[in-house]
């Protein structure tokens, strides 16, 4: 793969996240958050699973700190997204501080797919940047056009959300572990949901994480080295 | 709402930030590596269930179970991210319609 192949898939992974973000920017509007707010998540938060958690706790009627609290702890992994890049990247401060936006799921992709550091860095930045640009593109389409929906949920906008993270979903569970873990967190949350905020119950389904963790050591479902999930900033 | 989108916002960005500065071996941790590969699993799969079988605490089989379970047909055909979601948003609105 030479330069100009790395930047040109690039593109089209900026272009289909792209067509993500409008599916972001309408639920989130849908979910009650202005056209302004739904952007600045886009801008600011640009991490896509971590978008949508944080817009269907509060569409849900759950409090700030639920809704805080799902979004920054799906945002966890991109740390170790971080963690695998950086000696790729060789950065220094303050371009570290620009490129800590955009490690995102597609960058570090890209970023660890490539076979030296050189086409790593063109991969990380071109893809980082891309995305970047289309998925705030695609927000700010898919907001104003929701505004323009009296009731979303004629057009099923309310079913997209959950869909969206099923997707995602099916990309992370991997191994007898995560199985285990994906079951757990779905009886915690339902069999809490009637009797905490909402919100809460996302937050105490979370620490089914911690429990898939006791017993028996077994083979993880860890992502794979070098492919970090791809279609979620 | 604006709180929230700050406070979430800032919350993502230090973890960004933190990956890209700290040395490895703080968190290279087995424990530490496998409950961050679960972790999203749980929430993933909270969110799910959440967004999709309940309605304030009440929990409740509407329109958008249907359109999980047509995403989660259109998961195992293996069909590209915004299929999912289309079909979904599809089937919710069409089970809508007929049902008034």
């Amino acid at each position: 793969m030479d330069r100009t192949s790395v930047i040109r898939a690039s593109i089209a992974v900026g272009a289909a996240t792209g067509a993500y973000g409008i599916s972001f920017g309408a639920v989130s509007v849908a979910a009650g958050l202005s056209v302004a707010q739904t952007c600045a998540l886009s801008l600011l938060m640009f991490t896509g699973g971590s978008q949508f958690a944080l817009v269907g706790v509060l569409g849900a009627g759950g409090g700030t700190a639920a809704a805080v609290a799902a979004a920054v702890g799906l945002g966890s992994r991109n740390a170790f997204y971080g963690l695998r890049i950086s000696p790729i990247l060789g950065l220094r401060w303050p371009r570290k501080a620009l490129a800590a936006q955009l490690v995102i799921d597609e960058s570090a992709a890209m970023a660890s797919a490539q076979p030296t550091p050189e086409l790593g860095r063109t991969g990380f930045w071109a893809t980082g940047l891309a995305v970047f640009v289309l998925w705030n593109l695609g927000t700010l389409a898919g907001a104003a056009g929701a505004t323009a929906v009296p009731d979303p949920r004629v057009l099923g906008l309310d079913a997209a959300a959950p869909a969206a993270f099923l997707a995602l979903l099916a990309r992370q569970v991997r191994g007898r572990r995560a199985w285990v873990v994906t079951l757990l967190a779905a009886v915690i949350a339902l069999a809490s949901a009637p009797f905490v905020p909402a919100g809460v119950p996302i937050l105490l389904a979370a620490g089914a994480a911690g429990l898939g963790l006791l017993g028996p050591p077994a083979r993880l479902g860890l992502p794979r080295r070098g492919a970090p999930d791809r279609s979620d900033p | 709402m604006w709180t929230a989108v700050l406070a979430g916002a800032a919350g993502c960005y230090l973890f960004k930030l933190a990956g890209l500065s700290i040395p490895d071996r703080v968190l290279a941790g087995d424990r530490i590596r496998q409950l961050a590969a679960l972790l999203p699993v749980a929430l993933l799969t909270a969110l799910i269930v959440v967004q999709a079988l309940t309605s304030g605490p009440r929990l409740v089989l509407d329109p958008r179970a249907a359109g999980l379970l047509a995403a989660a047909v259109a998961v195992l055909l293996r069909a590209p991210f915004l299929l999912v979601v289309a079909v979904a948003a599809a089937t919710a609105a069409i089970l809508r319609a007929l049902t008034g």
